[in-house]
Parts: structure tokens; C-alpha cells; sequence
């Protein structure tokens, strides 16, 4: 009983002790870099394993936060942790799919092994405990803290323009979250606390809420990314080593939107609904202008890039009309997209590994070389594309749904996303493993070997049974979620009585 | 006036100050007599002499008054002279095995540190205008010597004139500010000039007597606008020299400004925090700006330096007792990041001898993985990124000044931060991006040693020497409100 008390402590340290188990493995040769290969893998099967056997244990119908665990000596800052449904299901997710990463690194991370896997092992308890925190000066802290090892990763693995791809992703991340920081500095004054459990009961002043969204707007606006705070992105995920990008679009864009429900909508839902608006024209311009530039791309990474941004659009729509299908969508979607985005950037990474290069026009015909991973890509492509039958659909489906209860012009404007982002993929497909195979370049490019098969077919499994059998997510989450939508319907329903009783004196 | 000394027990709160000072005469006598005496040995004898003191520091914790009001010991002086000392006492260790190279090894260096650090005990517990100057004038004097010790070096001896120069200006500055600080208040005692003060009283000779007194002390830490000395003669000045300027002096200096702030113009609270909110926006920014285009690794740690001083400040701003505390611990961060970077870059030489440039520093990480670690560990502190050291510093005085209001200030302060990232990221890049040039020679021991402690502090700060310092700091902090 003492170990599931502390499960969620055991889940977020585990990777750094494997690191630091990792610092003691001596010699550069290859044998020690199998040996570290291995421990990390063992070390994240393990907290995947920890990660399940977590949601096993939520209790679904508790709105509340469980697996809590206090090590404070005041309201100032302290250790708190503690998953609800909002946040719960995050975790497994970086959990799953950290495995898949270290595995995919094998025989694609040749120098300097051993530091790889350290930074990737550190990057994942920043990443969980961001999600499991539940004061806001550690979640500030982890948030923070993942711009370390995702700041080495691009720039020491990375491709050839890695070094202005790093720093671009780096200031634009530390500009946006040190804005947020004066945030929760004066929220701390404000509540008294920064106590998460606390600061989600506290009533901030309608003109002080508006102020603090909008220093943690500057932060997770740029983390989601938001158009047109998506610069960084691109570049980042063209030079980021195949498991940075992976890692980048499956987990830490998800950051952004955890921190807009947990914080934003939770916290401020008057600023909120001042700026929701404001987030629907921004949504909008993300859904439909980054899948144009999608469309004209001509390497594989960016293109796919450019739809991540997309479909983080229908999440931002999604949680700012407030309602209960919207949060419930942009969870499922923030899911989804992390399952598929991921195995999209696995398989470029199958065929960058073979050709080094993402140029689409490098390839043309892969279908009968490679047929096992025609199907794999395929599958993708149409989670991608959001078809009915995978699990991209659901959560498109449910914040195009929330989005039409709310205003009617945004959801048709983000139905022009759904065609758009059929026309891209569907192209890049097209282009990639249909037509002529006879390029020079490509004859002798073998199949998907066993280890990137276990690598993706898992995804695969995933993204077709959540297309069909959404329960686990939507159960897991529904309860928090009526909590969040029923309180922010409360509070702007509230907020005109609040005012008129304020000027009645 | 009869003294108050009546016996040698009564003496007990400057036992340290006693002991270091008899320590100091005796180790200078010693080793002019004893012919052939090596540097290293003295040095040693002085490493242990400070940390004696320290230990009699802590043990012995006795506060009061003493020598009719002119010498206070209290909560927030013990705090700053432990930092003191350890600052003293880890820079004479970082430069032992490297002494001959930068040509400071004559007994004279420990000797003169010796009297600098008890000079600048003194200023810390200075609670008079008087005993104020005496202090700043001994720290300051012996370290003029010290910037000019490499006697044969162009670069140290022009560094020592231009700290002399700059530092008797500002000198003669605070006790112009002094007379007439006095003269409008009719006392040199800190403590008795805020009785003196009464806000409808508040003449306009005061507060030209305060901003002068303070533009003297802003020289001493270095605050733009009166940093242009501290560039040249960070990097004109032997490394070892450079490292003991950058970490003890910046701390007394600090606590001196925040004892002449916070007690003596206390009830004019608002006067000053004007100033000392423009003296940290300007050393944020300029900081952030200025180091973007240094080469020199020195000239580099300079303005860092300089920037780290300016967020120290942002604490002082918000004038509380949360804003003190704050600087209590950004101060104790700040010297261990500096000791630390500093002990980095003693470590390293190449062929071509110490080095000084940032480019030297190509592929470190593949040579020297372990210096490496330790230095990219110190500018993510440096930059304030969590969860290391450096993002704590920071957090606590930004609470203090967001507490306060403070927003424009604060947003300034953060986006500096975000400006100054970029310097400090370019050694990171260089160190791990970019493909080794140089061989570097094996890293002495005792260097090891010290950036391994460092760096594990730093790193698990919040776990480990977090709360202990906070709750110091905090204790510091109080005495004074």
C-alpha cells in the first residue's frame, strides 16, 4: 500500500535514477553503449509499466485529485503531486511512449550515446512531473525545466542547421514561460498559495484574471504552438534527432494544452471567456493557414510539422468554447495527436534512416519495396487526415461539435481544416509511397526491420482501437471534465451578477 | 566618552574580526622572516586562518554593539560574512595549483586577501559612517595591490590603476555623500540617522547626501551606471584575482548598501527604491546587451556579473524584509555559481596556455565531458532556469518585487533574463555543438573536488541546501526590520 501512496513520486524519478545509473557506466565502446541502451530501456519499460498500473488504480468517478502527496512546510513553495482526470491520462502517454523512443534511437544515435539517453531520461521527469505537479512553482519548475535537455537534443543530434533551430525553440519558449512566471508570482500573493488544489477554489478578480491569462497565455501560446507563435516549431522538429521530434509533438506541445484547461479555463474562466474570441480567430488562422503551408512543403518533417500545428488548432478551439464536448475533445485529440504524430515522425525517421534525407521527392514508389510499411504509414495518414475509424476522428469530431454550440462561423471555418489536412496528407502519401518506383537512389531500400516494427505497430494498434472504442479515454476523463466545463459555465454566468452587485453599493 | 569594552569577553561579538586580524600580522610577519617560505604553504595557512574564523563565526553567537556604537553584529552581519569568508576562503583554494602561471605567487597575495576579507568584515558590520569608510578603504586598498600584483603583466598593472582611479573617485563620492549626510542629520551613526529623519524634514541636502552615498557603494558592486571599471579589470587582473574580486567584495559591498538602505533611510523608503529600482533595470539590461559580442571569457563573466548584481537589486527594490531575504539568498547562490565557474576556467588550460577566449572552448564536451557538465550546469543556473540553484535565486526576489507591485520592473528583469540566456547558451553551444580543436591538460585535484561540490549543490539545491539557506536568510533579513 505504502508503494501505490508514492506511485506517482516513483513514476516521475525513476527515469533520473536510471540516468544516474547511466553516469556509471564507464568506456566509450560499443559494448557500453548497449549496455546503457538497455538499462534506459529497462529503466522507461518500467515506469511505462508503473504508468498503466497508475490509470488502472484512478478512480474514474472521483473529480477530485488522487495519488496526493504533500512534502510542504507552508503555502510557499513545495512538493506536491497528485493526477485528475485532466491530467492523468498524460502521463501514461509520455510514459509509452519514451520506450519507443529509446528503441527507435538504436541504430539511428551512433556518438555519444550514453549522454543521449541521459538527457532523454532527465527530459522525461520533467515532462511527468509537469503533469503530475500540483503546486504551481514545480510546475513552473518542470515546465521550465524541459528546455535543458530538449535545448542539448536538437542542438548536439540534430541536422545540419540544428544550432538556429535550438536557439529559436529555446527563446521562444523561456521568453513566453518567464512571462508566466511574474504570473504565478502574483497569483501567489493574490491566493496565498500555490497550492494547485487550493488556486483551482480561489475566485481571482475578474481584472486581475485578465493580466494573469495573459502571462500564461505568452507561455503556453508558444509551447501549443498557437499561429502565429509557431515559428520556432518547424525548424525544430526539421533538425530535432527523430526521437526529439517525436518527443516534441507527442509530449511537449501537449504541455501547452493541459496548461490551458488546468489553468487557464480553470483559474481565469472570465479572461477566458473575454479572449475566447480572440482564441477562435487564432485557432482558425492555425487550422486552416499552416495546412496551406503544409500543403506546398517539400520535406516530410516540416510538412508534418505544419499539421501538428493545425490540429492543436481544433485543441485550442476546443477548450476555449468551454463546454463539455470541447475540454473532452481537446483531451482526446491531445491523445490522439500524441500517438499519431509520434509514429508519423517514427516513420520518417524508418526512411531518413536509410536515405538521410526528408526530401518528398527523394521517394516516390515505396509501396512495393516496402509494403509492411506502406500499411503502417497508411494508417497513419488516415488518423492524420481525422477518418472515421481511428482515433484521429473522435477528437476532431467532438471540438468541431463543442465549436458549432459556440459559434457557428468558427465551426464551419474549422471544417475547411478537415478537408485541408485530407489534401496534404493524403498528397504526401501519394507522392511518397504511390507512383513509379525508379528512382536510382531507392532500389535496395529494405522493410521495416523487427525493431521498428514493435516500435510502431503498437501505435498502430492504439490509434485503430481508440478510433473505435474512445471509452477508456473519454471514462477516465469525464468526470474532471464536467467539473472544469460546470465551473466555468458558473463563473461567466456569475460574473454579470458579480459586476452589477459590485456597482449596486 | 568612556568605552564600553570593559573586558576581554565583552569583546565576544568581534572575536572573528579579532582573530583574523591578529592572524593576518602574524601570517605577514611569519613569512617575511621565514626565508623561503613557498606561497602554496601560505596560502594553505590562510585557507585554514578563514576557515577558523568561519567556524568561530558560527559557533560563537554572540550579537550586539559594541566600540560606542560604531560595530554591530547581528543576525543579517553573520549571515554576509559567512559568505564572505567561505567566498575568501574557496577563491585562495581554487587558486593554489595555478599560482605560478598567473604569476601571483608571492606570500603577499594570501596576506593581502587576508586583510581584504577583513575589511570587508568590517563593512559588513560597519553601523557608522566612519567605520563604513575605514572598512571599504582596507578591503579596497588591499585589493588595488592585488589587481596590480602581476607586476611585469601590462594588462594587470593597467587594471590596477584604472580600479584605483575609479576606486578613489568613488571613495572621495561616498564621503562627500557622508558630510553631508551628517551634516543634514546631524549624526554619523547608522542606527541614529533614522531617528534624524522625519518625513516632513526630508531636506533636499539629505537625499544628495543618500544618492551620493549610494552612487560611492554602487561602484563597489559594480551597478551600471558605475560598472565601467569592472570589464577592464576583471580581465586585465590575474584569473585567480579576477575570481576573489568577483565573489567576497560584491557580497560586502551588497550587504553594505542594504544596511545603509534599509536601516539609516529607512523612513525615505521611497526615495531610494527609485534609485535602486534604476540601477537594476539599467545593470539587467545593459548586462543582457553588452555581453553578447565578448569573446573573452572574463570580459564575459564581467557583465555577467554586472547582470547578477542587477537582480540582486531587484530584490532591495521592493524594500521589505521577503525583498532582503531574497537578496540574502541570491547573494549565497551567486558566489557559489561564481566560485564555481570560476574554479571551470582555472581548470582549463591548452597547449597555448591558460585559457581566455570562448572559442577555446570548442568541443570541451568530448574532451573534458566532466568540466563541461559542470560548466553547462552553471550557465543554466546562471540564466535561472529551473529546477537549478539559479532559478531559486531568482524566484525570491522576484516574489519580493511582484509583492510590491513591482510589474514593470519585473517584466523588464524576466525578459533581461531571457536576453542574457543568450550569451551564456553560446558556451553551452560551443562546448557541446561544436567539433574539438584544442588538447587539454589534466585538471588538478582539488579543482575537481570543488566543482564537483558545486555542481551537486547547484543542481539539488532544492532538496538539499535550500530550505537550511532560505531559513538563514530569513533570520538575516529579519534583524534588520
Amino acid at each position: 500500500m505504502i508503494f501505490s501512496d508514492h506511485l506517482l513520486t516513483f513514476i516521475t524519478f525513476l527515469p533520473t535514477a536510471g540516468a544516474l545509473l547511466l553516469l556509471f557506466v564507464g568506456g566509450r565502446d560499443e559494448a557500453a553503449n548497449n549496455l546503457a541502451r538497455y538499462i534506459a530501456l529497462g529503466v522507461t519499460l518500467l515506469t511505462a509499466a508503473l504508468s498503466l498500473w497508475l490509470w488502472y488504480l484512478f478512480d474514474a468517478s472521483n473529480t477530485g485529485f488522487q495519488f496526493v502527496e504533500v512534502w510542504a512546510f507552508s503555502d510557499s513553495i513545495g512538493y506536491r503531486m497528485g493526477v485528475d482526470g485532466i491530467s492523468v491520462l498524460f502521463i501514461p502517454l509520455t510514459a509509452v511512449l519514451m520506450p519507443a523512443v529509446i528503441l527507435s534511437s538504436f541504430g539511428s544515435i551512433t556518438k555519444r550515446v550514453k549522454e543521449y539517453l541521459i538527457v532523454f531520461l532527465i527530459l522525461e521527469t520533467f515532462m511527468i512531473g509537469a503533469f503530475a505537479t500540483l503546486d504551481l512553482a514545480m510546475f513552473y519548475v518542470f515546465f521550465e525545466g524541459t528546455l535543458i535537455p530538449m535545448f542539448l537534443i536538437i542542438g548536439i543530434w540534430g541536422g545540419a542547421r540544428r544550432i538556429q533551430a535550438t536557439y529559436k525553440f529555446f527563446f521562444y519558449s523561456f521568453t513566453g514561460t518567464v512571462l508566466m512566471l511574474i504570473a504565478i508570482m502574483a497569483m501567489y500573493w493574490q491566493a496565498g498559495t500555490l497550492d494547485i488544489a487550493k488556486l483551482l477554489t480561489f475566485k481571482f478578480p475578474p481584472e486581475v484574471q485578465t493580466w494573469l491569462w495573459i502571462g500564461f497565455f505568452a507561455s503556453f501560446a508558444v509551447k501549443m504552438p498557437m499561429w502565429p507563435f509557431h515559428r520556432w516549431l518547424p525548424e525544430a522538429h526539421v533538425e530535432a534527432p527523430t526521437g526529439g521530434s517525436v518527443i516534441l509533438a507527442a509530449i511537449l506541445l501537449k504541455l501547452g494544452g493541459y496548461g490551458f484547461i488546468r489553468f487557464s479555463i480553470s483559474m481565469f474562466p472570465d479572461a477566458s471567456h473575454q479572449f475566447a474570441n480572440f482564441v477562435f480567430v487564432l485557432s482558425i488562422a492555425a487550422i486552416i493557414i499552416t495546412s496551406l503551408v503544409a500543403l506546398v512543403q517539400t520535406d516530410i518533417k516540416k510538412l508534418i510539422a505544419y499539421s501538428s500545428v493545425a490540429h492543436m488548432g481544433f485543441v485550442t478551439m476546443g477548450i476555449f468554447t468551454g463546454n463539455i464536448y470541447g475540454i473532452h475533445g481537446a483531451i482526446f485529440q491531445m491523445i490522439s495527436h500524441g500517438i499519431v504524430s509520434a509514429a508519423l515522425f517514427f516513420c520518417v525517421g524508418v526512411v531518413y534512416d536509410r536515405m538521410h534525407t526528408r526530401e518528398i521527392d527523394a521517394y516516390g514508389g515505396l509501396v512495393s519495396p516496402m509494403p509492411r510499411y506502406a500499411v503502417v504509414f497508411m494508417v497513419f495518414t488516415m488518423a492524420n487526415v481525422g477518418l472515421p475509424g481511428t482515433s484521429g476522428f473522435v477528437g476532431e469530431f467532438l471540438t468541431m461539435l463543442a465549436a458549432f454550440q459556440a459559434n457557428t462561423w468558427v465551426a464551419f471555418f474549422a471544417a475547411f481544416g478537415v478537408i485541408l489536412s485530407a489534401a496534404y496528407a493524403l498528397w504526401l502519401y501519394r507522392r511518397v509511397i504511390f507512383g513509379a518506383f525508379t528512382k536510382e537512389s531507392l532500389k535496395g531500400i529494405l522493410d521495416l526491420d523487427r525493431r521498428e516494427a514493435i516500435v510502431l505497430v503498437p501505435l498502430v494498434l492504439l490509434t485503430i482501437l481508440f478510433g473505435f472504442y474512445p471509452a477508456p479515454i473519454l471514462d477516465a476523463t469525464a468526470a474532471s471534465v464536467n467539473l472544469v466545463a460546470e465551473n466555468f459555465a458558473n463563473a461567466i454566468g456569475a460574473a454579470p451578477q458579480a459586476v452589477a452587485a459590485a456597482t449596486g453599493h | 566618552m568612556l568605552s564600553d569594552v570593559t573586558s576581554f569577553a565583552s569583546l565576544a561579538p568581534a572575536y572573528p574580526e579579532l582573530l583574523l586580524a591578529v592572524g593576518a600580522i602574524v601570517v605577514l610577519l611569519v613569512s617575511l622572516f621565514w626565508k623561503g617560505i613557498s606561497s602554496t604553504a601560505v596560502s594553505i595557512v590562510a585557507i585554514v586562518l578563514l576557515l577558523v574564523v568561519l567556524a568561530v563565526l558560527l559557533l560563537q553567537p554572540a550579537t550586539g554593539v559594541l566600540f560606542n556604537g560604531v560595530f554591530i553584529v547581528d543576525g543579517f552581519a553573520r549571515y554576509m560574512k559567512a559568505l564572505v569568508l567561505g567566498g575568501a576562503a574557496a577563491t585562495l583554494l581554487i587558486s593554489l595549483s595555478n599560482s605560478k602561471e598567473h604569476g601571483i605567487d608571492k606570500f603577499e597575495y594570501a596576506v593581502l586577501v587576508l586583510l581584504a576579507t577583513l575589511g570587508m568584515m568590517i563593512m559588513v558590520s560597519a553601523n557608522d559612517l566612519m567605520s563604513l569608510y575605514i572598512g571599504l578603504e582596507l578591503q579596497s586598498l588591499a585589493l588595488y595591490v592585488v589587481a596590480a600584483m602581476k607586476r611585469e603583466d601590462k594588462k594587470a598593472t593597467e587594471a590596477g590603476i584604472k580600479y584605483f582611479v575609479l576606486g578613489a573617485l568613488s571613495s572621495g563620492m561616498l564621503l562627500y555623500g557622508a558630510s553631508l549626510v551628517y551634516g543634514f542629520t546631524g549624526t554619523t551613526q547608522i542606527d541614529q540617522i533614522v531617528a534624524a529623519i522625519t518625513l516632513d524634514s526630508r531636506s533636499i541636502g539629505l537625499i544628495f547626501g543618500m544618492v551620493f552615498l549610494l552612487a560611492g557603494i554602487a561602484f563597489k558592486i559594480s551597478a551600471v551606471p558605475f560598472h565601467m571599471w569592472t570589464p577592464d579589470v576583471y580581465e586585465g587582473a590575474p584569473t585567480p584575482v579576477t575570481a576573489f574580486f568577483a565573489a567576497a567584495p560584491k557580497v560586502a559591498a551588497m550587504a553594505l548598501f542594504i544596511r545603509v538602505t534599509t536601516v539609516s533611510f529607512a523612513p525615505i523608503t521611497h526615495d531610494w527604491q527609485q534609485i535602486v529600482i534604476f540601477l537594476s533595470i539599467a545593470s539587467m539590461v545593459l548586462a543582457a546587451f553588452a555581453a553578447i559580442g565578448q569573446n573573452n571569457l572574463k570580459r564575459l563573466l564581467a557583465y555577467s556579473s554586472i547582470g547578477h548584481v542587477g537582480f540582486a537589486l531587484v530584490g532591495l527594490s521592493s524594500g521589505t524584509e521577503a525583498g532582503v531575504e531574497g537578496v540574502a539568498v541570491y547573494m549565497a547562490i551567486y558566489i557559489a555559481m561564481t566560485v564555481g565557474i570560476f574554479a571551470c576556467v582555472l581548470a582549463l588550460r591548452t597547449e597555448n596556455g591558460p585559457v581566455e577566449t570562448i572559442s577555446e572552448l570548442a568541443g570541451l564536451a568530448q574532451k573534458r565531458p566532466f568540466v563541461a557538465a559542470i560548466i553547462a550546469i552553471l550557465m543554466f543556473s546562471l540564466i535561472g532556469l529551473p529546477p537549478l540553484a539559479g532559478f531559486f535565486a531568482k524566484w525570491q526576489v522576484f516574489l519580493a518585487a511582484v509583492e510590491q507591485n513591482l510589474f514593470i520592473l519585473a517584466v523588464i528583469g524576466v525578459l533581461a533574463s531571457a536576453v542574457s540566456a543568450f550569451y551564456y547558451l553560446r558556451i553551452v553551444k560551443v562546448m557541446y555543438f561544436d567539433e574539438p580543436v584544442a588538447q587539454f591538460a589534466a585538471v588538478p585535484g582539488e579543482l575537481n573536488v570543488v566543482m564537483a561540490g558545486i555542481g551537486f549543490l547547484i543542481v539539488t539545491y532544492f532538496v538539499t541546501v535550500g530550505s537550511p539557506l532560505t531559513a538563514a536568510a530569513s533570520i538575516a533579513a529579519g534583524s534588520l526590520f
